[in-house]
């Protein structure tokens, strides 16, 4: 399958119905992904990254329909990772000398990933190649989201091709934002900044600001993964500005395991406390043991505080509690607040735990964790609707 | 001499190595080093380093 973008520029990528880990098995994918390449026609022909290497023949199949591979004069890699360059290593070994344009960190990964000394050319911010009607600009984008990533900006047709940045696991045979559904769309994008770009949101502010500083027309962003943004492009750049700026709605999210169902009813009557005293905030509740991580990152995004429980157990706390809270130390959150809470037999230590994990990983602490002694009677109940109570007046 | 952080992408900056990808040369402090240098992994400024 192929998709003619315009006149000179090919989708010749691959749509991944069945993917559904990513990153190994740390990324949830429900609604597949895709992974695309492109392939541009001029004076000069151009490949633009590949696929993930299990579809390496299958992607050199489908390229040889649109182009004698002999006729590819460049290869752009605008990152290393393997879900774009996977094909490389059989598609060099057709075309081997094939220049291969990259930054001087994607020959370092690109080596370190294939150890093979392929024919690179090294770019940097603001070098051009010129292809015949058309130029191709490059861009650095430093951890955008590894050290090597860039974006190439094809001139005449006003192409930005992002690699990561505007992507999303999204397979549609569509493959355009004006022809999909927007609430997937959105869903799946915000998740996809939510895990994977949330880190650099700094950098991503920056980049916005230079690449709007060079006052290139874009027509049409063309990522690495989901749907093309054509119509309207920009509204996927905005939606970063605002994602990046420490990006929150008026929402607290509850998050907690639970052995006996005490931690659940505490967490169930904070819920409650919270809605006594703050009537408009959404409050969401999850069992993170049967919940999906990459969803629940993508709900503490969103959020303005979180509230995060475990029972005490073995002097610690619940193994799921520990994956979903180095889950959201990764993300480097700012400007959120949390607080603890959890139900223990003899020693109780889970709130003390989750408490300092959190301190760690930026929050503001709202208040004393409150933990509560075996099964919680209707006095402890009514403490932690109190606790909620207190802890929704702060986020009025 | 302290090393330093940078707190994007984990790049420690050690003035006993320096670094030679902007010319710091060893046994430059950090506070030495000039102002429009950035991370040499990630190309953020120094404002975005921390003490380790």
């Amino acid at each position: 399958m192929s998709i003619k973008i315009t006149e000179n520029v090919t989708w010749v990528g691959k749509t991944d119905w069945e993917l559904r880990k990513f990153h190994g098995d740390e990324y949830t994918t429900p609604k597949g992904s895709s992974y695309n390449s492109y392939l541009i026609k001029d004076k000069k022909n151009v490949l633009i990254d590949t696929v993930w290497k299990p579809y390496t023949k299958e992607f050199i199949d489908n390229l040889k329909k649109e182009i004698n591979l002999n006729d590819i004069d460049y290869i752009i890699v605008n990152h290393a990772e393997s879900d774009h360059s996977g094909a490389l290593p059989e598609l060099l070994k057709e075309i081997p000398n094939t220049p291969i344009y990259c930054t001087s960190n994607g020959v370092k990964l690109l080596k370190g990933h294939y150890h093979e000394n392929w024919n690179f050319v090294e770019v940097k911010t603001g070098d051009k190649l010129n292809i015949g009607e058309r130029e191709i600009i490059f861009i650095e984008a430093k951890m955008l989201h590894w050290p090597d990533t860039m974006f190439s900006y094809l001139t005449e047709d006003n192409i930005l091709f992002s690699n990561d940045g505007f992507g999303q696991h999204y397979c549609s045979e569509f493959m355009y934002n004006d022809l999909v559904d927007q609430a997937e769309l959105y869903t799946e994008a915000l998740k996809y900044y939510a895990n994977i770009l949330t880190p650099f949101n700094k950098l991503i502010i920056n980049k916005i600001n230079e690449i709007s500083a060079l006052n290139l027309p874009i027509k049409i962003i063309c990522p690495s993964h989901g749907i093309i943004w054509r119509d309207n492009p920009l509204q996927i750049v905005n939606k970063y500005l605002e994602w990046a700026n420490d990006y929150q709605e008026n929402q607290v999210t509850i998050i907690y395991d639970t052995m006996w169902n005490s931690t659940r009813r505490m967490a169930e009557s904070i819920a409650l406390g919270i809605k006594q005293s703050n009537k408009d905030i959404i409050v969401k509740l999850f069992n993170c043991a049967r919940s999906d991580n990459t969803n629940l990152v993508g709900e503490v995004f969103k959020s303005k505080a979180i509230i995060i429980g475990s029972s005490t157990i073995n002097k610690g706390i619940l193994s799921s509690i520990a994956a979903i809270l180095e889950h959201i130390k990764g993300q480097c959150f700012k400007k959120k607040k949390a607080v603890a809470f959890g139900s223990y037999g003899w020693s109780g230590e889970s709130v003390n735990i989750i408490t300092e994990e959190l301190k760690k990983s930026g929050f503001e602490i709202l208040e004393e964790g409150i933990k509560l002694i075996w099964v919680p009677d209707q006095e402890g109940l009514k403490k932690c609707i109190e606790f909620g109570s207190k802890i929704g007046q702060k986020l009025i | 001499m302290k090393k330093y952080v940078c707190t994007i992408c984990g790049y420690i900056y050690d003035p006993e190595i320096g670094d030679a990808y902007s010319g710091i040369k060893p046994g430059t402090s950090f506070e030495e080093i000039p102002d429009d240098w950035v991370c040499p992994v990630c190309g953020v400024d120094k404002d975005s380093f921390e003490v380790k």
